[in-house]
């Protein structure tokens, strides 16, 4: 049973985004090139530098009962309604074990946040402030933990094989699907539900990142204020959401004549060890982890033909990763459709890389690559084949592979490889 | 002024109903918190504190495990009430 280089495939997709409460939504409204920002009309967002975000498009108290739903942070909400929906996704009528075709045993859960139950944390301090420490909640430290979505994910689906939580800034949700992989691939578990969850929209966090430079302050007009790529770009702009992935050894997958989105080939990791929050400008960082791909896996620089670019929108971290991908790939860059989905999502820090793995499979399964909106003049040092304005087709048929591109403050640089079957 | 029996049992059960969405209806004197009202360990405490602020009581940690049914809070609300 425990053999150490399975093959892994995606078997299901859930997610609940700025642009749509499941991934169908979602990805109707990226090829549509929709924003999904909006300006905050909170009271607290009106005295701050950055007065917009990218909110989930549906509440996620929608589909989970109150009494449930106070009792979960809002990161873990998002979780546990993208989780439902790869579950099902994926064909599983109920929990492990109730569902005779997946053991618990061999079931693990993968799910990452950047910064955790930060509203919660940050809430309950205003109660015992206002309050007194007998009102703090009981459900406080649950609520904060940053596995706290993961366990959430874990106990509804019955996961007993390892639940994780990878924690690496905005590269989170990429390392959790990585680790997905890993855990299938090494026989560790024959099922893994993996991805990544971010409800950080408050003040403290808001102002943060806007002291440290690295938002948008372009409130005048929100919906164009993510542009990736384009010259006039001064940041990223914040979102929240979840998205996660079911990936399954493909004997399970095959056992149980489950219908497969891809293969997951595989991931490449690096660090910069250059700046705690500065991209390494030359992009070598990043190159190091394309390269790793390469070298650790079967994928071919040839068979690549679309990119979901980590590309945040800041002037120097977007042309560090194209870069990167010249320096790897140099003349293959131009058969690759790179796209920024963040121009339209926003930037949901530990949850992208789950969100944007989503994106990248479903760019895969309808051989389409969705646009980046808001490029009005390209910056010249971008040098690649960017998807601009429009969605584009990709090759109709035969093997293509997709990337998705992570990186996060702290140097963290995770490229993970998707392939059709 | 001091709450009746009934009033308490009122009381209780719209905060049973607010804690674990449980109808204030099937909040009765004989219910468990935890087998019949789905209030697990931590929703208690939830529930002791929303009751110690309406019913002006203090209900300190070692009573609450005592606190088992709906009776048990009620009774204990009654004699200690402020």
């Amino acid at each position: 049973m425990n053999a150490t280089n399975r093959t892994v495939v995606v078997t299901g997709i859930g997610a609940t985004t700025p642009l749509g409460g499941d991934s169908a939504s979602t990805w109707e409204g990226l090829v549509a090139g929709r924003s999904g920002v909006r300006l905050l009309e909170e009271e607290w967002a009106q005295d701050l530098p950055v007065r917009m975000a990218a909110r989930v498009a549906v509440e996620p108290t929608e589909s989970i009962p109150r009494p449930q739903a106070r009792k979960l942070d809002r990161s873990a909400q998002f979780a546990l309604v993208a989780a439902r929906e790869a579950w099902a996704d994926a064909g599983f009528t109920a929990r492990a074990g109730e569902d005779a075709s997946v053991n618990p045993d061999r079931l693990g859960a993968i799910v990452a946040s950047g910064i955790g139950g930060v509203t919660t944390l940050l809430g309950q301090y205003d109660t015992l402030l206002e309050k007194g420490f007998r009102r703090v909640s009981p459900h406080t430290v649950p609520m904060l933990m940053p596995n706290g979505p993961a366990a959430n994910v874990g106990l509804e689906v019955n996961a007993r094989a390892g639940v994780h939580t990878p924690v690496s800034a905005c590269a989170s949700g990429s390392e959790a699907v990585g680790y997905g992989i890993e855990m299938v691939r090494t026989g560790r578990a024959d099922v893994v539900i993996a991805g990544g969850t971010e409800a950080a929209l408050h003040p403290l966090p808001i102002a943060a990142f806007a002291n440290m430079m690295a938002m948008s302050k372009n409130n005048e007009d929100p919906q164009g204020a993510s542009r990736p790529f384009d010259v006039s770009r001064d940041g990223f702009v914040m979102g929240e959401g979840s998205g996660l992935i079911v990936l399954e050894s493909e004997e399970h997958a095959r056992r149980r004549g489950a219908r497969v989105y891809a293969e997951a080939v595989g991931q490449g990791i690096s660090a910069d060890s250059h700046d705690i929050v500065q991209p390494e400008p030359s992009g070598n960082g990043i190159a190091h982890a394309l390269q790793n791909l390469t070298s650790d896996t079967t994928l071919v620089p040839a068979e690549i033909a679309h990119i979901n670019a980590h590309a945040t929108s800041t002037p120097q971290g977007d042309l560090a990763e194209i870069r990167a991908l010249r320096k790897v790939f140099g003349d293959d860059v131009d058969h690759m459709a790179v796209s920024a989905t963040k121009s339209m999502t926003g930037h949901l820090l530990g949850g992208a890389g789950g969100v944007e793995t989503v994106a990248t499979l479903l760019a895969l399964h309808h051989r389409t690559a969705p646009p980046t909106i808001n490029i009005d003049e390209l910056d010249p040092e971008a040098d690649a084949d960017i998807v601009r304005g429009e969605a584009r087709e990709l090759p109709a048929t035969g093997r293509i592979a997709a990337l998705n591109d992570s990186f996060g403050f702290g140097g963290h640089n995770m490229v993970l490889a998707f392939r059709t079957v | 002024m001091a709450a009746t029996q009934e009033e308490i049992v009122a009381g209780l059960a719209e905060i049973v109903n607010e804690i674990a969405g449980i109808p204030a209806e099937d909040v009765k004197p004989e219910k468990s918190f935890t087998d019949d009202l789905d209030v697990d360990s931590l929703s208690m405490v939830e529930v002791v504190v929303a009751a110690e602020e309406r019913f002006d009581v203090k209900i300190p940690d070692d009573d609450v495990k005592n606190l088992k049914t709906v009776r048990d809070a009620t009774e204990y609300i009654l004699k200690h009430q402020g």
